[in-house]
């Protein structure tokens, strides 16, 4: 495994929530990443406005990975209540560096590391008068620190403090000072720049850092997306957050001033579905953006959804359940309620982007699989995709890219046929035809969630009700093949294992697998898209010895449902959970399945 | 149980409309409620309204939760959109549904235990969002469907048909969507065709969301002695406030009217709704009277009826909204999709 090196290191700032760090934080990442040297931010945050702490990591990997080390090695303690827990968090060999202008001997309670004073506040105060912007600066003053530690670029530092100050351009003088405090300080009293740190690279041109909420809000906007309904819930506000935005800037009709698109904020996540569902009923494209609470009040629509055939786009941003659980922390834990949600035999499409640039790419494909399938289907994606910036290649979008509307017959269509029935496989493909209000006389029909014929009228009769629900599984499992394909990384010589995960378990389990391979370990890695799942899935289980399940739940619910869901047989299937809300590092992965290897090879 | 098709009987010299259509073509398909249920009166009463406003069935929406009541929506307008939803839950779907296309009529069907009890919540935001909608709330005091549970508007003292008395007070919606800023308010009976045939028409005009609670008798579970939901109670405490005539633009108002009797409300669409008071000192455009009316009305067990309040000032969701004239559905993707530049331009804050 490899230790701390030149831009291959983990920093991670503990501060106090609601006192500005935030931007200071991501001040940091950015100018790393403007220096051409790849970084992962996670951002670990209480679920809390003001005075709870708060972990901000970045990890410099110039190998270019996107998930977690697993370890720290550099620590700047600005929350004295952590100083403990952060001193203990270091990695050997690591170093801490803390506001010294209230000494803390017990820091240095661990020789095999080393600790770093500098008195940040003091230096502030005696600078700054006002006592908010005194808070404020002690961020900068770390950053500063950081800097010289670091082997920053002042100028790159520079640049972003202006962009970050546009229109109060008064504060960017300061903000620099601040800076320059923290980085002479350090010159001054510390050796720096640190054995790790950063150099410059040329590995971030054409990537931009980008949130997957955001990613996936401006994939709607693409994707052509008019109507959206939520009700705020964390993690999920910011995707509608970012479909507002962009629709208020570039969805306004500049002729006429009205808008080109629908948001209604909704009383709960019952009525944002009802009001997606009536919104796609009545024929526009619509998604509703929620977490795993609102998934579990939406199931009864959910059903209604599904049964009746109405596109219905649920974006779930995973959170630790059960219950209110950890509702800032991340986890995969509602896999198996997307897949089935809502009471009677339903079954639903998932797709699971691991990466905001797959959010803004699958976030479109939902609503064309739903418009297609006239049918719910779940995005399913996590805090950590989310709400963490992810370096990804620059987003573009097809030019030649249409819509999927699905069939829709329009008055013209309908003046010509003799009659239209709502639930007719009339082209033999499991798909119906659909109609919406307000077209023709003969496309009028009446939806309901009760028993219905293939002919869309009312039945309690056995045979009439099985020829429909049975035509809607046949249409669900029609659908795997219109499921983004899985994405298989194979080792570099034939390999008895394998790795299965889905999501934001990608980016270290690609890691692991790279170094499993690089320590005599081959691991062949299939990441999986979408469920229903394809037959390769089985097909890669089939080829195995035995593959590793890697998932972010308790319950093994991937792992559950392949078994359930292919041939895939349930013994070769190994789980390897990990469900402690942070995201998933590589060691953890590394470590599991090299474990369980050990013990094979003794056994 | 399965759904009639009503027979389509045309008579010679039958009357028809400005669309040339009769009054049968605003049917829909045959009730299935008991004999003699209210419910069967609001749907004629539907369906005559829209013949006599010469509605196009296509331009209209039909919605409803779950209950007797969310039953009739196939029983008018066979040839409208309809949908049969989720219990309490038609308000949710009706708004997203009117967000799409502004241009069409939208009639929700509920019931008391569909709209006071599960639904409460919905029905409360689709009047604080003024749908652009006409809401029927199909109100008997009971469920029918579970066979005879007080609901959430019985009143305080009415018996079950198996002898319970209700204590808990009732939920008035008219007195609810009051507090809340409805804008039209109206109560009526379902033995009362006239006035319910004209305060639908009225509510259908009305821009924004028209809540009609229509006091509908169930015959088979509460239609009783020492029901306060009973065909007979409503006879005798039924009390016509303001009566409301819906005049269309292309009418000119002819009756002559009284100054403090009479009144008209202008509405968008350039007609008007002529006001006819029947209790002198009650003002349907005044908010705060209205609402002391209605409470006083509690007190005597009165049921006040008639248009008991209209706001036709606030805008409603399409104008809030800015809701295009095109329904969402057929804007061109041209005017959907940004562009490979506004893409590019978007990501520099991302770098």
């Amino acid at each position: 495994m490899n230790g701390p090196g030149i831009n291959d290191f983990t920093l991670r700032i503990a501060t106090v929530n609601g006192t500005g760090s935030a931007s200071a934080n991501g001040l940091l990442m950015k100018a790393i990443f403007r220096m051409g040297v790849p970084v992962v931010g996670k951002n670990i945050f209480p679920s809390n406005i003001q005075g709870l702490p708060t972990w901000y990591e970045i990890r410099v990997t110039g190998d270019g990975y996107a998930g977690r080390d697993g370890e720290t090695h550099f620590v700047i303690a600005m929350n004295p209540e952590t100083y403990a827990d952060d001193l203990a968090e270091l990695a050997p060999g690591g170093v801490l560096l803390y506001d010294s202008t209230w000494p803390r001997p017990q820091l240095l309670s661990r020789p095999d590391v080393t600790v770093l004073g500098a008195p940040l506040s003091a230096m502030c105060n005696e600078a700054f008068k006002a006592a908010r912007s005194r808070i404020l600066m002690k961020n900068m003053a770390y950053v500063g620190a950081a800097a010289a530690l670091l082997n920053l670029d002042l100028g790159v530092i520079e640049q972003l403090v202006i962009e970050m100050f546009a229109g109060k351009e008064k504060l960017i003088p300061l903000n620099m000072q601040a800076v320059a405090l923290g980085h002479d300080y350090a010159k001054q009293n510390f050796k720096c720049p640190l054995d790790f740190r950063v150099s410059p690279l040329d590995k971030t041109k054409g990537k931009v850092m980008i949130d997957g909420n955001t990613a996936a809000g401006i994939g709607a906007v693409f994707g052509g997306a008019t109507f959206g309904a939520w009700y705020p819930i964390t993690p999920s506000t910011s995707l509608m957050d970012a479909f507002q935005k962009y629709c208020e800037e570039l969805r306004v009709d500049p002729e006429t001033g009205q808008n080109n698109f629908c948001i209604l904020q909704a009383e709960d996540e019952l009525a944002a579905a009802g009001l997606t569902i009536g919104a796609a009923w009545a024929g526009a494209r619509g998604f509703t953006p929620t977490s795993g609470p609102g998934v579990s009040l939406m199931s009864e629509f959910i059903g209604f959804a599904y049964y009746t055939e109405v596109p219905l786009v649920i974006c779930d941003i995973q959170r630790v359940g059960p219950s209110t659980g950890m509702p800032t922390r991340t986890q995969q834990c509602d896999i198996q309620l997307c897949a089935y949600a809502s009471h009677g035999d339903t079954r639903h499409l998932v797709l699971f982007p691991a990466h905001p640039g797959e959010c803004f790419e699958f976030s479109a494909k939902a609503l064309d699989l739903a418009e297609r399938f006239q049918t719910p289907v779940f995005f399913l994606s996590d805090i950590d995709i989310g709400m963490n910036d992810w370096m990804v290649d620059e987003l573009t979008w097809p030019e030649d890219y249409v819509p999927d509307r699905g069939k829709v017959l329009d008055a013209e269509q309908l003046e010509e046929i003799d009659a239209f029935y709502r639930y007719l496989d009339v082209d033999g493909d499991t798909i119906p035809y659909r109609t919406l209000p307000g077209t023709h006389p003969k496309g009028a029909y009446f939806l309901r969630g009760s028993g219905h014929t293939k002919l869309g009228r009312y039945t309690e009769k056995g045979p009439e009700y099985k020829e429909v629900i049975d035509r809607l599984y046949e249409k669900w499992k029609r659908a795997a093949a219109f499921m983004p394909e899985p994405v298989v990384k194979k080792a570099d010589r034939p390999a008895r294992y394998g790795m299965i995960a889905i999501g934001s378990s990608d980016a270290a389990v690609t890691e692991a697998r790279d170094r499993l391979e690089a320590a005599g370990v081959p691991v062949d890695y299939m990441r999986v898209r979408g469920f229903p799942f394809s037959d390769d899935v089985a097909a890669f289980v089939e080829a195995h010895e035995e593959v590793f399940v890697v998932e972010q739940n308790r319950d093994a619910q991937l792992m559950n449902l392949l078994i359930t869901e292919t041939s895939a047989a349930k013994e070769k299937l190994v789980p390897v959970l990990h469900y402690s809300g942070e995201p998933l590092n590589y060691r953890f992965v590394f470590e599991a399945v090299e474990t369980a290897l050990k013990v094979r090879k003794i056994a | 149980m399965t759904s009639f098709v009503k027979p389509k009987i045309r008579r010679l010299n039958e009357p028809t409309n400005g669309l040339g259509k009769t009054r049968a073509d605003y049917d829909g398909a045959m009730s299935t409620l008991c004999a003699g249920c209210g419910h069967d009166s609001v749907t004629a009463a539907l369906a005559r309204a829209f013949y006599e406003l010469s509605t196009d069935p296509k331009d209209v929406v039909k919605v409803s939760g779950i209950g007797c009541s969310s039953k009739t929506t196939t029983y008018f307008l066979k040839d409208a959109h309809g949908a049969n939803t989720v219990h309490g839950r038609m308000p949710s779907f009706a708004t997203g549904a009117a967000a799409v296309n502004k241009n069409l009529t939208y009639v929700g069907v509920s019931g008391d235990g569909d709209s006071l009890s599960i639904g409460l919540g919905q029905m409360a935001h689709a009047i604080r969002r003024n749908v652009d909608m006409i809401y029927m709330l199909e109100n008997n005091g009971v469920y029918g469907l579970t066979k005879g549970q007080f609901s959430a508007s019985s009143d305080v003292g009415s018996k079950a048909k198996k002898g319970a008395t209700n204590m808990l007070p009732p939920i008035d919606p008219a007195i609810m969507a009051l507090s809340i800023g409805a804008t039209f308010v109206a109560r009526s009976f379902s033995g009362d065709k006239a006035q319910l045939v004209s305060l639908i028409k009225a509510g259908i005009a009305h821009r924004g969301f028209a809540l009609i609670d229509v006091i509908s008798p169930c015959v088979s579970f509460n239609d009783h002695k020492g029901s306060t939901k009973s065909y007979a109670h409503t006879y005798q405490y039924y009390h016509k406030a303001v009566h409301a005539d819906y005049v269309p633009p292309s009418e000119e108002i002819t009756a002559a009217y009284d100054e403090g009797e009479t009144m008209p409300v202008e509405l968008h669409d350039g007609g008007s709704i002529l006001l006819r008071k029947l209790d002198k000192d009650y003002d349907p455009t005044n908010r705060a009277s209205a609402m002391e009316k209605l409470l006083e009305s509690q007190q005597t067990q009165e049921i006040l009826t008639g248009l008991l309040y209209i706001d036709e000032s606030r805008p409603a969701m399409a104008e809030h909204k800015k809701l295009p004239d095109t329904p969402l559905h057929s804007l061109p993707y041209s005017k959907l999709n940004p562009g490979a530049e506004a893409l590019r331009k978007i990501q520099e804050e991302f770098r």
